[in-house]
């Protein structure tokens, strides 16, 4: 990525669709008690869209999607979905279903009576009920297993059972309460992009409750990061990465280094921040609603933006530092550098092994320069 | 050093397979010393016949003088269970007494393991106590208590004087009515106590995913919770049902002269007619009407143990 990239970060737009909002949350609060669940959130999501809502255990992102399925009630604000007021509407009569994290399957039942479960309840003609589970299983690749019990079935079985059983009504929203948790790596990464097929296939509005980063990043077109109840970004996957608004998102989503430094003069665009390790300065693209000249800053790169190389580079380069390589993890397909600036700061620096001899350039103790492009350096309110 | 060690070891082995053995043999033991022997010996008086002595029935071994040894068993009390209307009719009423009750004690003691399922963890534990906390009191006094409230001149229809329900008082002591109160609050904790272990296990998920399925709370009650709490209800209701049909204390107090149950019949050829052999013959078709009963609740037990494994 290079030019300024920066704008990304400005007011998200609705990803697909662009039109009036689909479903949209206004000014949504949960209390349990004292306790604050949800604190006044605000989103508009849009018809088809793939909507993360990610962030630590504890952050309201659950909470938050058990009201649109009507399992909580707001304690204030109000949900619209394509222009219907949910809040007077009982879970049992929301055009809405839900992915449970445990699934929820009804053990008693087998596979088929499972997904037609929902269909039998809105009295759908048998021959229909019949058709659509045999679709729905289908879509999920269960159809030799029609007649298992949940309990005869593996983790990931269940999975796409469960998934069938939600996707069978045709609602108008789904929601995935962290539907892959229980599953393992591999099959998690590969249910991943099946799950987008899906999405893209029904075309219904999905909406994912997840703590995976790496999971929201691969499946959703935005991304709500929350942090205590409260939405601290709504952005597609690469402006949460590449243009995180607080330090906060810059540190949930990826690794990160930041650097605190004093705001100095805007030069024609850029914005220079004095640091003491780097003899030429920091410099980071200004922002428009960003800190003043005086002010304390954050400045944030990314362990792969930052070049790692023996030779200084020339002199007066900004976004320059030097320090001595204390560990170098080989992971494969990239290694990690962990530098020690001179100062005692530690500065990761990720390299592509290009090469498959590469690692041996740079080895363990060894002085090295960090530099990286101006474009690279993400300016955050300390 | 280690020819030592070679000779220990067969003997520690030998003293290991004793322990094994008589922790297997325990149980079995036990059964065959309260169970198997008992019933041997009911069997041996019911092919008996009456005499007037100690004890009141013949011998089953007689070795007259200078004869063998003598057989003597005969087939007479169990013709008369047959014969006699009576005691097919007092099995008949016995397990038609014992199937009601179980069902009104299901009646109330769903809704009481519901409850005690659903009401917050901390209280649990105490509701629980409050369920097994009758039986810190003799049974026999709390049936008497029952007479105490069920009486003509009794707490209840005290009451429902006082407030005005009745003039004349209800006639409840000493009819089925009774009976039935009688057994269902006796029984009501083997109800009770499986049901709300089966229910407190539910994922209460389960009820979510019926709702958002579209099931309104009372269509995913039948669905939902009473399927999956049929283990719990198989279990209370034969636990309720077997000692029902044998109850003698009961229907001996609180019911009427013409409630005919098997208990009160086998406690009169015993006690009153000083009939030995036919009360064991009694006792011993007792035994054989339980046994598909019991066999059916072993068994789905069993089945019940293996889907959980």
């Amino acid at each position: 990525m290079s030019g300024r990239t920066q704008d990304v970060g400005g007011e998200a737009p609705l990803a697909p669709g662009n039109g009036d909002a689909f479903l949209r949350i206004e000014g949504v609060s949960k209390n349990f008690g004292a306790v604050v669940a949800v604190d006044d959130v605000s989103l508009d999501i849009a018809r088809g869209e793939f909507f993360a809502l990610l962030g630590p255990s504890g952050c309201g992102k659950t909470t938050l999607l058990r009201m649109l399925a009507g399992f909580e009630t707001p304690s204030g604000g109000g949900i619209l979905l394509d222009g219907v007021d949910l809040a007077a509407l009982p879970p049992y009569r929301r055009p809405v279903n839900m992915m449970f994290q445990s699934y929820a399957l009804f053990p008693h039942m087998t596979v088929a009576g499972n997904v037609a479960f929902g269909l039998r309840q809105d009295r759908v003609p048998r021959a229909e009920i019949a058709a659509r589970v045999a679709e729905a299983l289908a879509l999920v690749e269960l159809s030799p297993l029609a007649r298992r019990k949940p309990h005869q079935l593996s983790g990931g079985q269940r999975q796409r059972v469960a998934l069938a059983r939600s996707l069978v009504k045709r609602p108008k929203l789904l929601l995935l309460d962290e539907p892959l948790a229980a599953l393992d790596k591999k099959l998690r990464e590969q249910t991943q992009f099946e799950l987008m097929e899906i999405q893209q296939r029904v075309g219904i509005t999905f909406v994912i409750v997840t703590h995976d980063q790496d999971e929201a990043m691969t499946v959703a077109d935005r991304i709500a990061v929350m942090e205590e109840g409260r939405i601290a970004q709504v952005d597609t996957p690469a402006a949460i990465y590449e243009a995180p608004r607080s330090r906060y998102v810059a540190e949930f989503i990826g690794d990160v280094n930041i650097f605190e430094g004093r705001a100095q003069a805007v030069n024609g665009g850029d914005l220079a921040v004095a640091l003491a390790e780097a003899p030429c300065g920091l410099a980071a693209p200004a922002r428009a609603d960003g800190p003043a000249a005086g002010d304390t800053v954050l400045l944030a790169v990314r362990p792969e933006k930052i070049e790692i190389a023996s030779a200084p580079p020339p002199p007066g380069t900004v976004n320059a530092i030097a320090g001595q390589v204390t560990e170098i993890a080989y992971l494969g397909s990239t290694s990690t550098y962990r530098v020690r600036l001179d100062s005692g700061r530690m500065v990761v620096s990720t390299q592509t092994n290009r090469l498959r001899h590469g690692g041996e350039a740079i080895g363990r103790g060894a002085r090295v320069h960090l530099s990286w492009p101006v474009e690279a350096s993400i300016l955050l309110r300390a | 050093m280690s020819g030592e060690r070679d000779r220990r070891k067969p003997a520690r082995a030998g003293w290991g397979l004793i322990g094994r053995g008589s922790v297997i043999a325990s149980p079995y033991l036990w059964l065959l010393i309260f169970f198997l022997v008992p019933f041997a010996i009911v069997l041996k008086i019911s092919v008996a016949e009456v005499r007037l002595a100690i004890p009141p029935y013949t011998p089953l071994f007689a070795w007259p003088e200078g004869g063998s040894l003598e057989l003597f068993a005969v087939g007479d009390n169990y013709r008369l269970l047959i014969e006699d209307s009576l005691y097919i009719r007092a099995y008949a009423n016995s397990l038609k007494i014992a199937a009601i009750s179980t069902l009104l004690t299901l009646l109330v003691g769903f809704p009481l393991a519901y409850a005690m399922a659903r009401a917050p963890r901390a209280w649990q534990a105490s509701l629980v106590m409050l369920v097994i906390l009758p039986f810190w009191t003799s049974f026999l006094i709390r049936v008497y208590a029952w007479i105490g409230i069920l009486k003509n001149e009794g707490m209840l229809n005290g009451v429902l004087r006082w407030i005005g329900v009745i003039d004349r008082p209800l006639v409840i002591l000493n009819t089925d009515i009774a009976v039935y109160i009688g057994i269902v609050y006796s029984y009501l904790p083997f109800m009770v106590l499986p049901l709300y272990a089966n229910l407190v296990r539910m994922d209460r998920s389960l009820l979510e995913a019926a709702a958002d399925l579209g099931c309104r709370p009372a269509g995913a009650f039948w669905k939902i919770t009473v399927p999956l709490a049929r283990p719990g209800i198989v279990a209370g209701c034969f636990l309720v049902f077997i000692p029902a049909v044998g109850e003698f204390v009961i229907p001996d107090l609180l019911g009427g002269s013409g409630t005919l149950m098997i208990g009160r019949t086998l406690w009169t050829e015993f006690f009153s007619n000083r009939d030995w052999p036919v009360a064991s013959a009694v006792a011993v078709i007792l035994l054989l009407v339980l046994i598909v009963p019991i066999v059916l609740f072993q068994r789905h037990q069993q089945a019940q143990r293996e889907r959980e494994a």
